[in-house]
């Protein structure tokens, strides 16, 4: 049935699916567990039960988020092996004991304590619980760290040898590790995850402010996430910025597919927006800005920028789905800027916490982390494209020795799967967001006696409520 | 490059070092998919409640094990992964749907209200699912696997024949004694004595179909056969299927005296004699009759980085996880978590 569609292409596909639904939890996950460390830190600083009820709201949304992140993850750990086998057995001695670092020093870390964050919290100390929370932040982190370097070796491999037999041999670890698109990709990430939280954060904060629901509690949301913007998003700016000169260095075309620039020459234009025809090998109805390119690309209003020409067809990525990922991207981290000034001259004006208008600019911006996050990654990865290992190996050598049937009907097993479990944990978190953060509650387990007061978690160490 | 090869046998040590890891896996998460084995037939919503706390802080880091074994095969022994994974898509699949279902159960099922019900059968169902795959790859493997060269070389539906789906039946009785035994560790008033009784009953099973295997072992390969059939070896080998004789006698004792943690610890010695056994009529393959672990090593270098990583890390983890078993002591109750 499914026999006359390319296997290399449904591999691509359902890869693509799953590791897209994949980055959507870590992108929040990783920003929420260093944020909620934060509250937490606070809480037990200056005793204000504020902190703890929000940590109380956001936890629970934390769990269903990080449910959704584990269970998308172990998928992911078997993509390898069963959709790119032949990459797996070429790249295993370099790629596996990346991955198996990220198993022992962080998934371990957050498996274990996230049961302590979430069920301990009358059967450890206050500080024991702390700890916690910072384990449990710090395992993202570590996570992060190790799969964006297996990453980035795909992106800019260095540090091995290949064989006589065709497999890749590792000559220097360090090399490997923090190879040179590391150091950008990790920073340009963590930060996205950053920003990705405190969008979310800020705009339910915005959303209680405009019902007029808990609103003390609705201040520190927005507060804490404004900051945010004032002072990270231009940050991520900078890290862009970064990134892009880095990878003009190793993957040109790639930047060339970016600016959707096909010629190769000095003084190049800023491509603001057209339309990338890969037939014609040109970029139609372009809205440019003379020189531009050059200048950001080279510092240098006269410098040389390569055209996609340079490469021959096979060689180059899908233009018009980086040139237009990129786009997005920038463009929404150009509004996240915007809304940290536009925040800022709010807060010195002494309404930052009652303009309407600003209210439905922040829920409306509350989704953009995310598709900005995945447009990213869009451009990262296609962008690298015919190659799986960068100028190693290409993608279509690397797939299994699969028919398309299985992989079709996997795919579609996915989509369903994946399409009822985030259906489902959308709407949970929704109804969590519409509860809001509960005063602590009064009565205690089901024998309607008064809880003892949180400040002194410790004298309900023995009567715990689970397990 | 930095290698630790001239002063060990790597890639013994990572073969048995695997071999650990998927035997920790099969414990730990053995009891939990147990439970969501046996979640429907719990007597009341009381009942489920409280078997979901007993696992729910420790659901994920049990399942990281998976993710050690699956991740340990990739960065040790490259070359069988890569000729496993296709031969087991879809069964390696299906058990990701499986696990999906289940995972994203103890999240939801707190949280739902009117459709509590969906998420308990998507627990209890992808706990089966995960289950029944586990088992049939099991089986699968033990049978072989078609390669050529360095690939996979067989047909999308190898894996699945009688011998299989049954490998596939026992797993399920076996993880629903580890189950049912932790149940009757972590529970108490009517959710125990229901533990108790489905453990008695399921220990029947477990018995048979350990049975099974063991003669159709040996039947199956006349390699197997020689291994356990041959003097003296028959002397040596013999205390495995004895001390596993006893234990099922010392099992249905316990259960019938009221005893609360002696069952669940020699269930796991059933597991780990079954295991052994196993392990036993295995060794040295990776890919059975195909592919040894010699074969199949990564470069010398690759696997000494992670094994200084591993001796450093795995006594961490196995300390914290401890912890984190300690910490969570004692009887489940049915309250709502966080
Ligand atoms: C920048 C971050 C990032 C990226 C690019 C990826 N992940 Fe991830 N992953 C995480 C950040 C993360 C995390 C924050 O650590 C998660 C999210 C939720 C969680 O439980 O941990 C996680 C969970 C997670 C788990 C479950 C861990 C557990 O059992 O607790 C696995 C097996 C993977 N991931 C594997 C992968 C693979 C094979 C990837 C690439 C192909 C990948 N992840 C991309
Ligand atoms: C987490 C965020 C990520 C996202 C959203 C993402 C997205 C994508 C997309 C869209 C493609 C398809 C490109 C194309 O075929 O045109 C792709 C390819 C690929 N990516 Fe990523 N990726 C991510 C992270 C990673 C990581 C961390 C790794 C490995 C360590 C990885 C490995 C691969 C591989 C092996 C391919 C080639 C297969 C293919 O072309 O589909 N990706 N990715
Ligand atoms: C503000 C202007 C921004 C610039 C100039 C910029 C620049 C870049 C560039 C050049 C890349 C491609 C890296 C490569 O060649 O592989 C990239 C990737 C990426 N960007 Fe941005 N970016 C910006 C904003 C953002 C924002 C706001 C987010 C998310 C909140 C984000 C998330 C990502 C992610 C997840 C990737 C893929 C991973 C990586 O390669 O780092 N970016 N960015």
């Amino acid at each position: 049935m499914f026999d006359t569609l390319d296997p290399v292409l449904l591999a691509r596909i359902q890869f693509a699916f799953t590791i897209s639904f994949h980055i959507i939890f870590p992108a929040f996950t990783i920003g929420l567990a260093s944020w909620l460390a934060v509250l937490e830190w606070r809480w037990l600083k200056t005793g204000n039960a504020i902190y703890a009820e929000i940590y109380r709201m956001w936890v629970k949304i934390f769990a269903v988020a990080f449910g959704m992140g584990v269970v998308s993850g172990i998928v992911m750990s078997f993509q390898f092996g069963t959709n790119w086998s032949v990459f797996a057995d070429k790249s295993g001695n370099v790629l596996g004991p990346l991955l198996g670092y990220e198993v022992l020093t962080a998934f371990f870390l957050e498996a274990s304590f996230l049961g302590v964050m979430l069920f301990g919290w009358n059967r450890v100390s206050p500080r024991m619980h702390f700890a916690a929370t910072v384990i449990v932040a710090c395992g993202t982190l570590i996570s992060a760290f190790w799969i964006l370097s297996a990453n980035s070796w795909m992106q800019t491999p260095q540090g091995f040898r290949l064989g006589d037999d065709g497999l890749l041999y590792p000559t220097d670890w360090l090399a490997v590790v923090f190879n040179p698109s590391f150091p950008y990709r990790f920073a340009h990430m963590i930060v996205a995850t950053y920003l990705t939280t405190a969008f979310v954060v800020g705009g339910i904060g915005a959303f209680y402010l405009w019902r007029r629901k808990h609103e003390k509690h609705a201040r520190v949301m927005l507060g804490m996430a404004m900051i945010m913007a004032v002072f990270v998003a231009p940050t991520q700016l900078l890290l862009g910025d970064l990134h892009g000169l880095n990878t003009l260095k190793h993957q040109p075309a790639k930047v060339a597919a970016m600016e959707g620039l096909w010629e190769t020459q000095r003084g190049a234009p800023l491509v603001l927006f057209g339309w990338p025809d890969q037939e014609a090998q040109t970029t139609r109805y372009a809205i440019e800005i003379p020189k531009l390119s050059s200048l950001i690309l080279t510092h240098d209003l006269e410098g040389e920028v390569k055209g996609l020409k340079e490469w021959p067809r096979d060689e180059q990525p899908p233009v018009a789905w980086v040139f237009w990922s990129f786009r997005v991207m920038v463009g929404i981290g150009m509004l996240m800027i915007l809304t940290g000034v536009m925040a800022l001259v709010l807060h010195l004006r002494k309404r930052l916490f009652s303009t309407p208008w600003f209210q439905y600019w922040c829920m409306a911006l509350t989704p953009s982390g995310f598709i900005a996050v995945l447009a990213g990654w869009f451009v990262t990865e296609i962008g690298r494209q015919p190659y799986i290992i960068y100028g190693v190996m290409r993608t279509a050598e690397a797939a299994s020795p699969v028919g398309s049937q299985p992989i079709a009907l996997s795919l579609a097993a996915f989509v369903v799967t994946y399409g009822v479990v985030f259906g489902a944990g959308v709407y949970y978190i929704a109804r969590l967001i519409a509860k809001g953060p509960a005063a602590e509650e009064t009565v205690y387990g089901d024998h309607g006696v008064p809880k003892p007061p949180l400040v002194a978690p410790r004298l309900t160490k023995k009567g715990g409520r689970h397990v | 490059m930095f290698s630790l090869e001239p002063f060990l046998d790597l890639p013994l040590i990572w073969y048995s070092l695997i071999i650990i890891a998927v035997l920790l896996y099969v414990i730990l998460d053995g009891f939990d998919l147990g439970v969501g084995i046996l979640f429907p037939f719990a007597p009341s919503d009381t009942c489920r409640d409280r078997m979901m706390n007993s696992i729910a802080p420790f659901w994920d880091g049990n399942e990281t094990w998976l993710v050690l074994g699956g991740g340990g095969l990739f960065a040790a022994f490259p070359l069988a992964y890569a000729i496993l994974m296709p031969a087991l898509y879809i069964p390696v699949t299906l058990m990701l749907l499986g696990l999906i279902f289940r995972g994203v159960a103890f999240e939801f099922r707190f949280k739902a209200e009117s459709s509590r019900r969906i998420w308990d059968y998507a627990f209890h169902f992808g706990s089966l699912l995960a289950t029944l795959m586990q088992g049939m790859i099991l089986g699968a493997v033990v049978q072989g696997i078609d390669v050529e060269g360095r690939s996979f070389a067989g047909g999308s539906f190898d894996w699945i024949n009688a011998y299989s789906v049954m490998t596939g039946i026992a797993l399920i009785f076996g993880y629903a004694l580890l189950g049912s035994t932790w149940l009757v560790m972590k529970t108490e008033d009517a959710t125990q004595d229901w533990a108790r009784k489905s453990a008695s009953y399921v220990l029947g099973y477990v018995g048979l179909f350990l049975g099974i295997v063991s003669v159709s072992m040996p039947l199956m390969k006349a390699s197997i056969r020689e291994l356990w059939f041959s003097l003296p070896n028959v002397f040596f080998l013999l205390p495995i299927p004895l001390l596993t004789a006893a234990l099922f006698v010392l099992i249905w004792r316990d259960l019938h005296t009221g005893r609360e943690y002696r069952p669940f610890f020699m269930s796991i010695g059933v597991f780990l004699m079954g295991y052994l056994g196993l392990g036993i009529s295995l060794w040295p393959w990776l890919v059975p009759h195909q592919v040894t672990y010699h074969q199949a090593a990564a470069a010398p270098e690759s696997q000494s980085l992670l094994l200084v990583g591993t001796a450093i890390m795995l006594p961490v983890v196995l300390a914290y996880t401890a912890y984190c078993y300690y910490v969570f002591r004692g009887k489940a109750s049915h309250e709502s978590a966080y």
